[in-house]
């Protein structure tokens, strides 16, 4: 029994820093309807913030915790509303949790910036060593000071939404915008009050939790998933209820790690799932729970859909081919090494087009996929057998319908989260599970954390060599790219964003809505596990770290800010990702900056090895331009071009002659790139200053105004 | 103080490049009820919404009380006194029939005092005060919508197609409701597409037909024009 009361009480104190989180998350959620990814990252450089100044600077504890949760935090919140929440009005879905993925990829990439991830920092537990003792059980006063605090949090938060003007206000702003500053409230200042609020809910947990993770940026940056099963159960809207869901986790976890040995479960496959068992629930509350979870309803957003062209598509597919044959002639077999996984990972992020651009589901677990692709490789491809890419594509494809049967209840953000609770479970448990016996077999999932990935053989035909495997690459590339333009074509492309527009319409048409979405899922997946597949063989080895849930949230971020409905995009996210494109750019920067302007020179240097700061950087923007700068930029000046003969003629003589130049040794690597890289980007600019992409350069402003403008021109 | 409520002059508004108001005079005298009639599309809607700050104006002036008001904001429209019941039930759904009102507060009155004004009115609305505005019926969700107008005491009511989607008999009281605000003193703009339900009880009207007012002035005057403004006869 003392036991009991002893897992109860830490149980309890985990609890505590959960429903403190999640109420964070809840509160934001319902008074501005964005889902902040961001909030784990919050928590963490709250938690750095903290430590900085009590431990590095040796502030006394008051004044670090005024000054970091009474004005910091504030500060912070205030400042995200004003610079980036603001300009999400009237955007999808995706694009809000897209540009708060953004934001927890920024705030990660400055927490490795500013403090160095490798360095040792002590973060002592309030009241560290003294104990209440109650009745024979020894309480922490830190699990008392968490409680208390938790307990007086939920007593604010509530007196605050349900008793206060302006708490009714941030209530109703979710409701309607306008019509709250048409009642005499200012809506910028109410929701820059409820960032406020949510950042310091952030911070607190951040600085409660900090001592138990060691203050480090990534447990502590995921740590808020395992805050998102208290949120569902309070089906982000009920604070009482999210504190219960809190309760259920934190005592739950405790408990089967408490109770663990005399479970009759083999004990090898417990620690991943101790780990995952804050998932697991939210997936079991999200797929069981008793009513359909809907996410919000937008009946216009800004972002469009464009039908893309055979000629432009095909064209982009047979230039690709071609450009990668001239470049595996020039390059050096260790650059078309490094080259080599851009092609996958391209087709990795072009397996989102469907289930995200076309199906408006968002996914976050298209590496999951691409890691069973692997494991597919590494398990049936050992003599380069093209069976095992079969395998690659299919079982990835089953696993997708899989994922997809919660999408039959559930939508938007809710569907998303059951998503990453997937990537999640397979990061902490199903991938990291060591070799164990199961129905008379041997099973090794991840070959102890590492594959060995062999490259395929085609009816004689090796693409073991760099070249060849470059060139291979890019024709997989081009093919699915096409591929997906048809299905955009099809009478099936135009089912889904019907559907995507309108469910019940569509099922008063007569559509099969769930095959329709176990289809778009299977091939997403399938595509997904492909790409997988050309990713591994192009590393030629992969570990768990490369398919992780952050790779899902890095990938998916690239490609909505490059436009999630351009193939053009799925390849910049590939060359961006795989190549390391901010580590070329910048490393050459800091080169080229002067010995005695060092600051320059380590700033170039940071933002090289940082890719996560310039990818969070950029999906910032995304309220501005939420059809991606590719989609509205270059896509619609290339369509021009093909059409111009002249202009054509012009760009490929301009790249013969730079090829030709390169080819006898008259110019260099990095010229050549350059000059390809003009060529394709910035002339067609000059060609046509104001392409069609005009239109889509009006979707910029006032997201009201935009909407309306939106509505006049019948989008 | 001028006469005059509110005054608009020569204004124009765009959605992006196409313009949907061509220089629109209108005047609202002080304590009057102006009705302006017109079809769908006729841009009644985007004159309420120019006026209470909602759409910016591309040219011309917006006089309230004297005073230009071009480019305020909604709210500061709103604590000067401008009240917009929105088409289409001015209510936020979910928020109870108190918290509706108490939305209402920021301009100085208390909540029970708020409560009060609306539930002497509606009595229906004192009846259910922690339902959900969603879950209310249409006609009692523009009682609690008009109750908004009853708490502010705006100098100015602008309501938009209030009879939308209602029973005519509902509607006629929604509009008695509206007829007793206006004898407070209140200066009431309405919007509609049925005429007859408002012309009874305007002190003026007006009728829009694509983006222009094509003719103003008195109930009668404005009455012997319906069929052809809305017919294009």
């Amino acid at each position: 029994m003392q036991q009991f009361f002893s897992y109860t009480v830490s149980g309890m104190g985990t609890a505590a820093i959960y429903a403190i989180a999640a109420a964070g998350l809840v509160l934001t959620y319902t008074t501005t309807g964005v889902f902040n990814f961001a909030h784990g990252a919050t928590s963490m450089l709250g938690a750095f913030t903290y430590w900085q100044m009590r431990f590095a600077w040796h502030l006394p504890a008051p004044v670090a915790l005024v000054l970091c949760l009474g004005v910091l935090a504030p500060l912070f919140g205030m400042l995200l509303e004003r610079g980036v929440m603001r300009y999400l009005d009237g955007t999808s879905e995706t694009t809000k949790v897209v540009t708060t993925i953004s934001l927890m990829l920024g705030l990660l990439g400055l927490s490795l910036w500013i403090w160095n991830p490798s360095a040792s920092r002590p973060f002592p537990r309030f009241w560290e060593g003294e104990v209440l003792t109650v009745g024979g059980v020894r309480i922490p006063y830190h699990v008392v000071a968490t409680l208390a605090i938790t307990g007086f949090v939920a007593i604010v938060l509530w007196l605050m939404l349900k008793r206060t003007r302006f708490g009714v206000s941030m209530r109703a702003v979710v409701d309607d915008r306008s019509l709250v500053a048409l009642n005499g409230a200012r809506p910028h200042v109410i929701s820059m009050a409820s960032w406020s609020v949510g950042t310091v809910l952030a911070a607190m947990a951040g600085v409660l939790i900090a001592p138990s993770l060691k203050l480090s940026a990534l447990p502590l940056t995921l740590l808020v998933v395992n805050a998102y099963a208290a949120a569902v159960m309070g089906k982000l809207k009920s604070l009482p209820l999210t504190f219960v869901g809190a309760l259920v986790l934190g005592l739950g976890t405790e408990y089967l790690r408490g109770y663990q040995g005399s479970l009759r479960i083999s004990q090898k496959l417990m620690p991943g799932f101790l780990a995952s068992v804050p998932v697991v629930i939210l997936l079991v509350v999200l797929v069981v729970g008793r009513s359909p979870l809907r996410g919000q309803t937008i009946t216009r957003v800004r972002e469009t859909v464009q039908r893309p062209t055979w000629a432009g598509s095909t064209g982009m597919g047979a230039g690709i081919v071609l450009i990668a044959a001239l470049l595996s002639d020039v390059l050096p077999r260790t650059d078309l090494f490094t080259l080599g996984r851009i092609w996958g990972l391209g087709i990795i992020a072009l397996s989102l087009i469907p289930v995200v651009g076309f199906g408006g589901h968002l996914s976050l677990c298209q590496m999951s996929f691409a890691g069973v692709g692997m494991v597919m490789i590494q398990h049936l491809g050992g003599r380069g057998s093209p069976l095992a890419l079969i395998a690659a594509a299919a079982v990835p494809a089953v696993l997708g319908m899989i994922v997809a049967i919660p999408s039959f209840r559930l939508s938007g953000i809710y569907f998303a989260l059951s998503t990453a609770a997937f990537a999640v479970l397979m990061d902490r448990w199903i991938f990291l599970l060591p070799r164990f016996r199961f129905l008379g077999m041997d099973w090794d999932i991840f070959n102890g954390g590492s594959l060995d990935l062999r490259r395929t053989r085609f009816f004689g035909l090796s693409t073991e060599g760099n070249r060849a495997f470059f060139v291979y690459g890019a024709v997989a590339f081009a093919l699915v790219s096409v591929a997906v333009v048809a299905i955009r074509r099809s009478n099936y492309g135009q089912r889904l964003i019907a559907l995507k527009d309108s469910p019940a319409a569509c099922a008063t048409l007569g559509m099969n809505i769930k095959v329709a979405k176990l289809g778009v899922f299977a091939v997403s997946a399938g595509l997904a596990g492909l790409g997988g597949a050309l990713y591994g063989q192009g590393m030629q080895s992969a570990t768990t770290e490369s398919v992780q849930f952050l790779s899902s949230l890095t990938l998916l971020m690239v490609m909505v800010v490059a436009g999630l409905n351009s193939p053009g995009a799925a390849l910049f996210a590939g060359v961006f990702l795989g190549f390391g494109l901010n580590n070329v750019i910048f490393g050459k920067l800091a080169d080229l900056v002067p010995d005695r302007l060092g600051w320059a020179q380590g700033f170039f240097d940071k933002l090289g090895t940082n890719t996560l700061i310039v990818v969070g950087l950029a999906g910032l923007s995304l309220g501005r331009h939420p059809d991606g700068f590719v989609a509205t930029r270059l896509r619609p000046r290339w369509d021009q071009i093909l059409a111009r003969p002249h202009a054509l003629l012009g760009i490929g003589g301009t790249l013969g002659v730079a090829y030709t130049a390169r080819v006898a040794g008259l110019i260099g690597n990095w010229p050549f790139a350059i000059v390809t890289l003009v060529v394709l980007v910035f002339v067609p600019r000059v060609i046509i200053p104001k392409g069609p992409g005009a239109n889509a350069e009006d979707l910029s402003g006032d997201p009201e105004e935009v909407m309306i403008r939106a509505s006049a021109r019948g989008h | 103080m001028g006469e005059m409520a509110l005054e608009l002059n020569g204004v124009r508004a765009r959605y992006g490049s196409v313009e949907v108001l061509h220089e629109v005079d209108l005047s609202l005298r002080r304590g009057s009820v102006l009705a302006v009639l017109g079809s769908n599309g006729a841009g009644k809607s985007t004159l309420l919404k120019v006026t209470a700050g909602l759409h910016p104006i591309a040219s011309g002036s917006i006089r309230l009380d004297g005073r230009n008001v071009v480019g305020w904001s909604p709210d500061r429209l709103a604590r000067r006194g401008v009240c917009l019941i929105p088409e289409g039930r001015g209510v936020f759904p979910h928020l109870t029939v108190r918290e509706n009102l108490w939305m209402a507060t920021h301009l100085g009155v208390t909540r029970k005092d708020a409560e009060a004004m609306a539930f002497e009115r509606f009595a229906r609305l004192g009846d259910r005060p922690n339902q959900l505005a969603g879950t209310l019926s249409g006609g009692e969700q523009q009682m609690l919508a008009l109750a908004r107008a009853v708490i502010t005491k705006p100098s100015v009511l602008m309501v938009d197609e209030l009879s939308m989607g209602l029973a005519p008999r509902l509607a006629d009281s929604l509009y008695e409701s509206v007829r007793q605000i206006a004898a407070d003193g209140v200066s009431v703009l309405l919007v509609e597409q049925f005429a007859r339900t408002v012309l009874g009880m305007a002190d003026r009207a007006a009728i829009m037909v694509s983006g222009r007012v094509v003719i103003q002035g008195t109930p009668a005057d404005v009455e012997a024009h319906l069929s052809s403004a809305y017919l294009g006869g």
